[in-house]
């Protein structure tokens, strides 16, 4: 079961592995998420799902090393199985013709992104997509955007690929020349902060998706909790995806700090 | 009829004719050997340690076997007490597992578990004399864990299989106790649970030091060799829609998927890091063995507090002190009188150490400068005057606010439904609570849907969920057959 099929590095920490998880395969939409685990005493880490072939039975998950577990899922080799994969979990994106919707993924934020452009541009709407790294060695899936949207923008912090600057820029590009109807963002939550209140001064609606510390992922321990439009919400279970106007990204960056060392 | 069971049967009327009434009434009441509390502070281990073997039929001897025995009516899933009493008391374990395992597919479990005090042994004829009613949660444990230590264990008798595939959504309680009746009556049961363990709430919820995994798991094999099948990292309505299960086969779904999502109070500061569900603080423990080696991190509080008085506060109290809280308080905001948990967790509680803080309520959580709590502001309550439903209900003290320090803050106030259910499967109805609505027979609004436990009854009792597992299993067997 969960058996890893493929790998690919696409950067220093950040591989894709494509795993054997045809129940998942066949009922995943765009936005959802999958929980897996590995290894005894292994934690449950939240992925969300960047491609799925329901013919094969395979869901491909974009992993960043960035602690001791995804280490630990980094380094599986194809052949080798997770444990645990459950899912999909969460809301599925709300995918409807809107006009022009502009895409933004910073960093591995990019793989989630992808099927939510794919379908955006499917259900007929204008999609320019914009995605934004540090350096251009840790931009993803850059040909699988460009190939899915009317129009890419890349941006860099150090200008080593595309453009020089940060995903704002790039967005707002896009706003002072034209219509936009909907904006789609997901990356790091300080770079969704500023994509909405980017946004909120032009007045367009934007989704953006949450990546706060879970356990469960299905609603029964509310480690997940956020503020949204002064209520609290369960990212796992009314999420991911909320109105980025309305989100306290203040509140999700201080309790995603909750298991950090301590200062 | 069966002799097991058979009050005439003459092994039985010996038994009641050995040894006058009067004197078996005479016999005090078997204390249950714990480990010491300053002991069990430093460790997980069952705080219970089950009667000798002694202990255990002196217990037995003390049931009068009334003609007419209450304790039955007070069992939620109606075992045959007094027949497995007697069989404990003529040294015949087996038997007395064989009786038990007709009526209940976890007796080791709600031997430790069940709110005995408020069931079976708050309906003993004892009560009536005075006295103290017969242990029948300690005898239950102990021919439950006996039978299994021994090699005893019974598997029930089963009826040849009929063939007819039903599902169960979640594997708490309610979920194998109704795979337990199904297996029992030949059909093909599979339970599909979410997480990554068998078991429910027994499991994530309830700690090992009172309800040990292997107990559990040692229950959950039984099932198995009854011939159901489980499938974990399974998620009804989300890895499997409701048509999926029709289109593989199953005829009969049983919706049992719990309670879920943690209620919080809504007041200022509570989603400072440091506080956290009482699910959560207990699932990260007990299922992802935070604290104690595993990769799942869990904060160590120095002085926590618990929100709530019912059975989850006290476990998440109770782990707090083992997981090393200096000080561990629970604040509830009624008398201690009303505490809705177990009169025994509330006595191993201050055994622990734990100090009570009743008639107090959380107006308010401070953080320090990195979001995380450092005070709680408490308002003193009082007891006003009874209303409609005769509970007298707790009011606040004008003024009456007193500041505490804690770094941690465990928020057990209960649970809601879990929407995920009824959000998955079209024309499921629901309450207004959100939790399913099912008629007399445990039907839902969906002819082959069923529903019980806390999807049903928002928020309860291992036993009472089991008893909606059997109720199902005999309302779905009889539609199905």
């Amino acid at each position: 079961m969960f058996r890893i099929v493929d790998k690919k590095q696409f950067s220093d920490k950040v591989y894709s592995l494509v795993v054997e998880a045809p129940r998942v395969a066949k009922a995943r939409r765009p936005g959802h998420f999958v929980i897996v685990r590995t290894g005894e005493g292994g934690e449950r880490i939240p992925l969300t799902i960047a491609d799925a072939d329901p013919s094969r039975g395979t869901i491909t998950l974009v992993v960043q090393a960035v602690g001791a577990s995804t280490e630990c899922i980094c380094a599986l080799e194809p052949g080798q199985c997770f444990d645990d994969l459950v899912g999909p979990l969460g809301r599925a994106t709300d995918i409807a013709l809107r006009g022009t919707v502009v895409c933004c993924g910073g960093g591995v934020g990019v793989a989630p992104l992808l099927p939510i452009v794919r379908a955006m541009k499917e259900a007929g709407n204008r999609v320019v997509s914009v995605i934004a790294a540090r350096t251009s060695d840790l931009v993803i899936l850059a040909d699988e955007v460009r190939a899915a949207s009317d129009e890419l923008i890349v941006m860099t912090d150090d200008g080593s690929l595309g453009r020089k600057g940060l995903v704002t820029q790039g967005v707002e590009e896009v706003l002072l020349r034209e219509q936009v109807d909907e904006v789609v963002a997901i990356g790091p939550a300080i770079m969704m902060k500023f994509v909405a209140e980017l946004t909120r001064k032009y007045d367009v609606p934007t989704i953006c998706s949450l990546n706060t510390i879970m356990v469960d992922g299905t609603g029964m321990c509310g480690a997940c909790r956020v503020t949204v439009g002064g209520r609290m919400r369960f990212v796992c279970v009314d999420g991911p995806e909320f109105d980025a106007h309305q989100v306290d990204f203040d509140e999700m960056l201080m309790r995603m700090r909750a298991y950090n060392p301590k200062p | 009829m069966n002799t097991l069971t058979d009050r005439n049967a003459a092994w039985r009327e010996e038994l009641r004719s050995a040894i006058p009434a009067k004197e078996r009434a005479a016999i005090p009441r078997a204390v249950m050997p714990m480990l010491a509390p300053d002991v069990r502070v430093t460790n997980n281990d069952e705080v219970n340690l089950g009667l000798t073997p002694l202990q255990a039929v002196t217990e037995a001897t003390r049931c009068l076997d009334c003609a007419d025995p209450g304790c039955v009516q007070g069992c939620p899933v109606s075992i045959d007490i007094p027949s497995f009493v007697k069989n404990v008391q003529r040294g015949r374990i087996d038997a007395a597992a064989a009786v038990l395992a007709r009526s209940s597919a976890l007796p080791a479990v709600c031997g430790r578990v069940c709110p005995q005090e408020r069931q079976c042994e708050s309906k003993c004829i004892y009560n009536k004399m005075k006295k103290a009613p017969v242990a029948i949660g300690y005898l239950e444990r102990f021919a439950a864990d006996t039978a299994r230590e021994t090699g005893a264990q019974p598997t029930p008798e089963r009826a040849a299989p009929n063939g007819i595939k039903v599902a169960v959504v979640g594997s708490g309680p309610a979920g194998l106790s109704f795979a337990g009746d199904m297996a029992r009556r030949g059909f093909d049961v599979t339970v599909f649970e979410a997480l990554h363990e068998i078991g429910g709430v027994l499991k994530y919820g309830i700690p090992e030091f009172r309800l040990p995994n292997c107990v559990v798991d040692a229950e959950l094999q039984r099932l198995i060799a009854m011939g159901v099948r489980f499938e974990k990292d399974t998620v009804v309505g989300k890895t499997l829609s409701y048509d999926d299960l029709l289109n593989e086969g199953f005829r009969g779904v049983f919706v049992a998927s719990g309670a879920g999502l943690p209620r919080f109070m809504g007041i200022p500061g509570e989603n400072l890091n440091g506080v956290l569900s009482s699910n959560e603080y207990l699932t990260r423990i007990n299922l992802m063995g935070a604290g104690r080696g595993a990769m799942t991190p869990v904060e160590k509080g120095r002085r926590v507090m618990v929100v709530g008085g019912g059975n989850t506060a006290m476990d998440s109290v109770r782990t707090a002190r083992r997981m090393g809280a200096e000080e561990a308080f629970v604040v509830y905001r009624r008398g201690s009188e009303e505490m809705p948990a177990r009169v025994e967790e509330i006595r191993h509680a201050e055994e622990e150490g734990v100090t009570f803080l009743t008639l107090h309520n959380p107006l308010e959580y401070i953080g320090d400068e990195n979001g995380h709590v450092r005070a709680v502001r408490l308002q003193k309550m009082r007891l006003g005057e009874p209303d409609a439903s005769g509970r007298r209900s707790p009011e606040p003290i004008e003024g009456a606010v007193t500041e505490m320090a804690v770094d941690q803050v465990i928020v057990s106030v209960g649970v809601s439904p879990n929407p995920l259910i009824p959000d998955c499967i079209d024309g499921l109805e629901v309450t207004r609570r959100g939790t399913l609505v099912v008629d007399e027979n445990l039907h839902t609004s969906i002819p082959t849907i069923y529903a019980g436990g806390d999807i049903v009854r928002g928020g309860a009792t291992v036993i009472l969920a089991m008893g909606d597992g059997r109720h199902a299993a005999a309302s779905m067997a009889a539609a199905l057959t």
